[in-house]
């Protein structure tokens, strides 16, 4: 029903009142524009301009999720056409900021957040796959990069374990030997390309070692390029640290800050903003210490999403799990899940579709273990739990490839059996089975930067 | 870990689990004295101790009506009152399965500089009052901050002190065993529409977990109270489904999991209306990790008040019109109410008063 209708408002209630249940979709007729054309908005992007109320119904249609029926007689005259489709509604005032993309972030957040799946985080700058490249005694020019990116992206049955992959800037424009850009390789196996699109950290002057992170010059321009390239998530990796002073509060809000800043601005572009804030586990602090600072560092992250008009539909947060410090004795799976789905409970809203954990140098068992853990945990969880891994996925798989072409069958082999126990680890059915010996080694690096 | 574990804190998490119950709400019975006064003149009944105490006796024996509810919210005279045989009402509501709550503010005063914003006060030997109100037997208490819509307000400045206070409180709460509810109410009163609504609601929920972390409140142990989200008194109402929607999805932006109940203020609407949009919050089909239920005041007294008129022949009729509200709002929780309480008089009555103070 379009209804020819000046107060659109008061109709919508009655309409509602009277008819329970029915859906109703707003488009905005608008008297603008060369020669008095009558333009349509959904969403706050013209669609067209047209001249006729059946003109208008025809566009709408088009247009998914709105159901229309044929007008009823005697409503022809063009006028204010007013149909309410409050979920998208371009005068959305709430807290959160309501683009064009809204629908799409929000869709695309809960398929990444598919129980099941997870993110392969391949986004390793030049100079770190390079650490990576050289621990093998391969050589770090763009030949072997592409090759190793695309030993994971062609890993025979590994992209169904996968929702997402980030990607390196690089990496985003590449293609297959046969001359297939990988971003096309991973569509087509249902898997999402993300980007990451921080430029890395700088020191606060004043502080003790702890970081921003920067990347804010033209990110809006270059997240509009990177959606054209078909990247629809992004990344930006804040850093803090435990210490006896560590973290300050200056570095909280700015890391804090600094996060909502990238969130919002990815949202305005199209692409779902993983959140990133990473508590090192460098120290010799005990778990308590780790979930205290881990609780206040997300509240406040999440203070600041909500005062950035972040919407949290569209986002997905990728923290650290709660630990002891890297000097501190280790504990069980069931503790480490216990504590940080706590920690999660107690400052992550509901409305956050998924959390991506990262590995932070646990060894690649370790990370599944722990994932799984917690996703035995019986607790209410209202986001799924799953994984963000990047060398916990790819360590093993990179010593069994040591750059030579024979071992890419067996390489993409352990590529395969990380993804799937960890798939199995976000559905809390992991056996425990398939630790080689390489999946144990603890892939810690002190102060790490990526 | 960021909240500070009291002595009490399996204790706080079990009594706060517990007034979540599913078919379970809290009746608001704290009306303080002047507030009582102006609900017993508007059926001429005289505000004497006698009588606040005879009205709450009324409440409280109810047959029927205590297995609906898992707290009632007392104010400090009537912690201390008995059943006309002599019983402390403390142990009334303790057989019945129900906790006794205590309100533990002094009211509200001016902000400086502002527009008719408030804070609240009470903070002063708040620990000391809140051992008492233990040693008495209550186990939860109540505090109301206020905000207000306008076309400057609320201010960061009136967020920002009543998120502090509320924060405070409640830390002090959970030291003293006693669980706290989290009351931001944001009045209702204006000509804005819904969406206004919301996006301040979500402001203000955001800004008071910022300050329950801060103050290492431990939100297993505690409540929240909010307002739903609706439109303005003075603009055109919704349905239930379009409050429910926005309401659901405001506390999915701002409430962690870990808290386990919310218990939601009626703030001037009708008994009805407030049964109605509660039940639809229940029946929407999204992620609500914390159950949904009521604390409500005038929206489960009202026909009770009108029956009663002070005329100890009317007990019963009085006593049974509290009962048909305490069973819809529990079916409302439930997301099975179907809308057909035999509807006192007044149970569809707005209970709206501009500037509300009590």
């Amino acid at each position: 029903m379009i209804v020819n209708s000046v107060n659109g408002e008061s109709m919508e209630n009655a309409l509602r009142a009277c008819c329970k249940g029915i859906k109703i979709g707003k488009i905005l007729i608008h008297r603008e524009g060369e020669d008095n054309g009558q333009q349509i908005f959904q969403n706050q992007s013209m669609l067209r301009q047209c001249r006729a109320v059946a003109e208008a119904e025809a566009i709408v249609k088009d247009v998914a999720e709105t159901e229309l029926h044929s007008p009823p007689t005697g409503v022809c005259s063009f006028g204010f056409a007013h149909i309410i489709h409050l979920s998208s509604s371009p005068t959305l005032t709430m807290s959160a900021f309501v683009g064009k993309y809204a629908e799409e972030l929000i869709k695309n957040a809960k398929y990444i957040a598919t129980p099941g799946k997870g993110i392969l985080a391949a986004d390793e700058s030049t100079g770190t796959i390079g650490k990576r490249l050289s621990s093998i005694s391969v050589e770090n020019i763009e030949s072997n990069r592409q090759a190793l990116r695309q030993l994971l992206f062609t890993s025979p049955n590994a992209l169904s374990y996968l929702s997402g992959v980030i990607l390196f800037e690089e990496t985003l424009y590449q293609k297959t030997s046969d001359g297939k850009p990988f971003v096309e390789v991973l569509e087509e196996n249902n898997v999402i390309p993300g980007i990451k699109v921080d430029k890395g950290t700088v020191e606060i002057a004043g502080t003790n070692g702890e970081t921003t992170t920067q990347g804010f010059d033209s990110l809006g321009a270059r997240c509009q390029q990177y959606y054209k390239a078909g990247a629809r998530f992004a990344k930006w990796r804040s850093v803090l640290k435990i210490g006896p002073n560590e973290p300050s509060e200056l570095s909280i809000q700015q890391n804090a800050q600094g996060l909502a800043r990238y969130a919002i601005i990815c949202q305005e572009n199209g692409l779902v903003p993983i959140v990133e804030p990473e508590v090192l586990t460098d120290g010799p602090h005990d778990i308590q210490k780790c979930a205290a600072v881990t609780e206040t560092v997300l509240a406040a992250v999440y203070k600041a999403l909500n005062e950035h008009h972040v919407l949290l539909e569209g986002t997905l947060l990728k923290p650290n799990m709660v630990t002891p410090g890297s000097d501190s004795p280790k504990v069980a799976p069931e503790l480490v899940a216990q504590y940080t789905v706590t920690a999660l409970r107690r400052t992550v809203p509901p409305a956050v579709p998924g959390i991506v954990f990262l590995s932070g140098g646990q060894s690649e068992e370790e990370a599944t273990l722990n994932l799984d853990a917690m996703n035995k945990l019986e607790v209410l969880k209202p986001w799924t739990l799953s994984f963000s891994f990047g060398r916990a996925l790819q360590q093993s798989t990179l010593k069994t490839w040591g750059g030579k072409k024979e071992n890419v069958g067996k390489a993409q082999e352990a590529f395969l059996s990380r993804c799937k126990a960890n798939s199995e680890a976000t559905l809390g059915k992991y056996g425990g089975g398939s630790a080689g010996g390489l999946a144990s080694e603890s892939l810690f690096v002190k102060g790490y930067k990526y | 870990m960021s909240c500070f574990i009291s002595k009490y804190a399996d204790e706080l998490a079990k009594n706060a689990a517990y007034i979540g119950t599913p078919g379970k709400g809290i009746l608001a019975a704290d009306e303080s004295t002047g507030t009582i006064g102006k609900r017993l003149s508007s059926i001429n009944v005289e505000n004497i101790e006698e009588n606040r105490r005879a009205l709450r006796e009324l409440l409280f024996t109810a047959p029927g009506v205590l297995q609906y509810l898992s707290g009632v919210i007392l104010f400090e005279e009537t912690l201390y009152q008995k059943t006309a045989a002599g019983k402390p009402f403390v142990d009334v509501l303790k057989e019945g399965g129900v906790l006794p709550g205590i309100k533990v503010d002094k009211g509200t005063v001016e902000l400086n500089g502002t527009n008719g914003e408030t804070f609240t006060q009470g903070l002063d030997g708040l620990a000391q009052r809140c051992q008492k109100y233990y040693e008495a037997g209550a186990r939860f208490a109540k505090w109301r901050a206020v905000l207000k819509i306008g076309a400057n307000e609320p201010t960061e400045l009136a967020i920002q002190e009543n998120a502090n206070g509320l924060a405070m409180y409640a830390a002090i709460c959970q030291q003293c065993g006693l669980v706290p509810i989290v009351e931001p109410e944001i009045l209702v009163d204006g000509s804005h529409d819904i969406k206004k609504c919301a996006d301040v609601t979500e402001r203000v929920l955001a800004a008071c977990y910022k300050a329950l972390n801060d103050h290492h409140v431990m939100l297993e142990g505690t409540l929240l109270k909010p307002n739903m989200v609706t439109p303005g008194s003075e603009s055109p109402k919704v349905a239930p489904e379009v409050i429910a929607e926005y309401t659901v999805r405001a506390l999915q932006r701002t409430v962690p999991a870990a808290v386990p109940a919310i218990v939601f203020l009626s703030g001037g609407q009708s008994e009805e209306e407030a049964t109605l949009n509660l039940n639809a919050m229940n029946k929407l089909q999204t992620k609500k990790p914390w159950s949904l239920s009521f604390s409500f005041g005038r929206a489960l007294q009202q026909s009770t008040l009108k029956a009663w008129a002070g005329k100890e022949e009317n007990l019963k009729k009085a006593q049974d019109a509290l009962l048909v509200r305490c069973k819809a709002n529990s079916e409302a929780t439930l997301g099975t109410y179907k809308g057909d309480a035999k509807l006192g008089e007044g149970a569809a009555e707005s209970l709206h008063v501009s500037n509300y103070k009590y």
